[in-house]
């Protein structure tokens, strides 16, 4: 038998793979594609016409330029939230000795083994009106109104936190792996307090686990849905819940297409350049 | 009074002594090298010198102060890591500037500090070079330049050579000696080749599991080692098993050999050293017999294994130009009675 690799070998090796995507991903996602172009009437349904009409319909309404702003703007706030929780926990994971690192590293990946849907539900209870935290903050005398953090933005932002903070720290976590310890202590005996070490030394050669970290957590919340769908509900509505909404209540098919490829065109607009940043920056310094 | 003094340095980690009691002085401006097998405790002992682990017990002195307990990035000593640990994310000069920068020296000053100390190790022109875009040599020089330039009392290398090849390593031994030179600095050279420590020290210690073996100038070290593990892991060496048989006479294998045996009683055991380079090989019907086993030729020298009835020995000629022994050939060695060292009771 011959040895020699034929040129077609990986494109064999890919191509269940791909056919997989195409069949399951590709198709359903050209499907709505080609769905978000049609309009719709409300007594015959879906049209056969082609139009951009549904795009123009969402991005003139200011009540969907709304959920558009309010999902970024969430993604956003999850992301920076994230990047503070998650970057200071990696680096304490780091430096525990072995034992006690994989014990809480269980700790802090273990929210992943259980349900999103689950998880939310739990936040749900803690925030309504009659739950925990209305309870606690009634008998510390914060007021004698029941708070609820349901149905707002901080609530969406403390539950969605929750269920990323795990990919942020194990993005940062693996780049801190990589990180030779012998660059910090050089850095010690050259004078640097342990504070500058952090910061000049440790901080800026984790950074590309800090930034892949932040685009998982950014485009996971901004196509987010149980969370917001159970904490913000009908009140707070994100593109996914609204294209949701269009899709089922109201029936308008089409027009939850034209949202969910909108939604998809922004993440990948902004993730994209925001990559394209990034490497810029530090193309030339990390292989 | 010395500039830089262990004083009984311990290390233990759990239930492992690392480096048993290990007292030095070092002079200033001195060169020395610790040398020894992989795990004897080289790098354990330079990084309580450098601060990186606290001693057990023990002291570090520097010019008369006690740095037992001060932090490393006090001490100010300049430090080569066997890695290089250079900071990946700075350039040749950021990574040169960095202890500059730490000292508050201001920054026309330090950028043009760092820059004549790039020029130094011939870098002058590597200066915007991330490490990830240079070789093992230059990453080197980036090291050393990044240690020297803070001016430090101490320079710590902790095998610095060991990721060059050959060639390479030579040249930076030659120009790591002549740089520790100019610049009077004192210098701790970990390393494991016996080479490099004989080529560029002022005194070698040999360590052997967490001890000194002996603490000795090179050619004293090379020529009269205090025993038979220093002799066997400095140079190359030939070690015979014996008895001393008569006052100056040991017998290996039933010959006789003649040499000085005054620190040993008649009838003990002892072993016998000889290097290789202290043959005389020739076929004139002088001395022992010995029979070519194998025949290698070194350039410089040529290197023979050969068979005699004291047993194996390897001996090394110089090459004159002409051919050496090849492989069957019979042919006689002589030595010196002086070349010969003798240790006491059977070792390794
Ligand atoms: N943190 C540690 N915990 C336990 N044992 C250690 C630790 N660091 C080093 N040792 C042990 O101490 C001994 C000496 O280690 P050290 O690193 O000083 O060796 P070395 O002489 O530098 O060897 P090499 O030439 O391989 O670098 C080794 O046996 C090593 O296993
Ligand atoms: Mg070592």
């Amino acid at each position: 038998m011959s040895t020699e690799k034929t040129p077609n070998t990986p494109y064999l090796l890919t191509a269940p793979g791909v056919l997989f995507f195409a069949a399951l991903l590709g198709a359903p996602m050209i499907m709505t594609l080609l769905l978000s172009l049609h309009s719709y009437d409300f007594n015959l349904g879906v049209q056969s016409d082609w139009t951009f009409g549904n795009y123009a319909e969402v991005i003139g309404d200011p009540y969907f330029q709304k959920i558009f702003g309010r999902t970024f703007g969430l993604a956003l706030w999850v992301t920076v939230i994230c990047v503070a929780i998650g970057v200071p926990e990696a680096y304490v994971l780091s430096r525990l000795n072995p034992r006690w690192r994989s014990i809480f590293l269980l700790i802090v990946l273990g929210p992943l083994l259980i349900s999103v849907v689950v998880r939310t539900l739990g936040w749900a209870l803690f925030f309504g009106g009659s739950g925990i935290l209305s309870m606690v903050s009634q008998a510390l005398g914060f007021g004698d109104e029941p708070v609820s953090l349901m149905f707002t933005f901080t609530g969406m932002t403390i539950a969605l936190v929750h269920v990323l903070v795990p990919f942020m720290v194990i993005s940062v976590w693996a780049s801190l792996q990589k990180i030779d310890p012998q660059s910090e202590d050089a850095a010690y005996s050259l004078g640097a307090s342990k504070m500058t070490v952090l910061r000049r030394i440790t901080l800026p050669q984790a950074m590309p686990g800090i930034l892949s970290g932040s685009i998982i957590v950014f485009a996971l919340t901004a196509s987010a849905f149980a969370t917001p769908a159970i904490i913000g509900g009908r009140r707070l509505k994100v593109v996914a819940t609204a294209a949701y909404d269009e899709y089922l209540s109201t029936l308008n098919w089409p027009l939850g297409a034209a949202i969910a490829v909108l939604l998809l065109i922004a993440n990948i607009a902004i993730i994209v350049s925001y990559n394209k940043l990034v490497e810029r920056r530090f193309a030339k310094v990390f292989e | 009074m010395s500039f830089l003094k262990f004083d009984s340095l311990r290390k233990e980690f759990g239930d492992f002594v690392a480096v048993h009691d290990m007292s030095l002085s070092v002079e200033r401006g001195e060169f020395i090298s610790l040398l020894g097998p992989s795990g004897c405790g080289k790098t354990t002992t330079l990084q309580m010198v450098a601060g990186l682990l606290s001693p057990t017990s023990g002291k570090v002195i520097l010019d008369g102060k006690d740095i037992t307990n001060t932090p490393p990035n006090k001490r100010g000593l300049g430090i080569v890591f066997q890695s290089y640990a250079l900071f990946p994310h700075m350039s040749a000069l950021d990574n040169v500037a960095f202890g500059l920068e730490m000292r508050g020296v201001g920054k026309a000053e330090r950028l043009e500090r760092a820059h004549n100390a790039l020029n130094q190790v011939k870098l002058g022109q590597f200066v915007d070079r991330f490490p990830k875009d240079m070789s093992g040599g230059q990453r080197q020089r980036v090291a050393l330049a990044r240690a020297l330039v803070i001016e430090p009392p101490v320079l710590l290398l902790d095998e610095p050579l060991s990721n060059l090849d050959a060639k390479l390593r030579e040249d930076m031994r030659i120009e790591l000696r002549l740089l520790q030179q100019d610049l009077g600095v004192t210098t701790i050279l970990v390393t494991h080749d016996q080479e490099e420590a004989l080529s560029m020290s002022d005194r070698i210690v040999v360590m052997q599991q967490g001890d000194v073996s002996q603490v000795a100038a090179p050619l004293d070290l090379y020529e009269r080692p205090l025993n038979s593990f220093v002799s066997d892991f400095v140079g190359k060496t030939n070690i015979l098993q014996g008895k001393v048989t008569d006052k100056n006479v040991v017998s290996v294998n039933q010959i006789a050999v003649s040499v000085n045996t005054e620190a040993h009683v008649v009838g003990a055991d002892v072993a016998l050293s000889i290097r290789p380079e202290k043959f005389t090989m020739s076929s004139d019907n002088a001395g022992l017999p010995v029979r070519v086993k194998a025949s290698i030729f070194m350039g410089a020298s040529w290197l023979y294994s050969v068979e005699s009835d004291m047993g194996e020995l390897l001996v090394t000629q110089p090459n004159t130009g002409s051919a050496g022994f090849a492989r069957g050939d019979s042919a006689y060695l002589a030595w010196e009675e002086g070349a010969l060292t003798v240790f006491g009771g059977v070792q390794a």
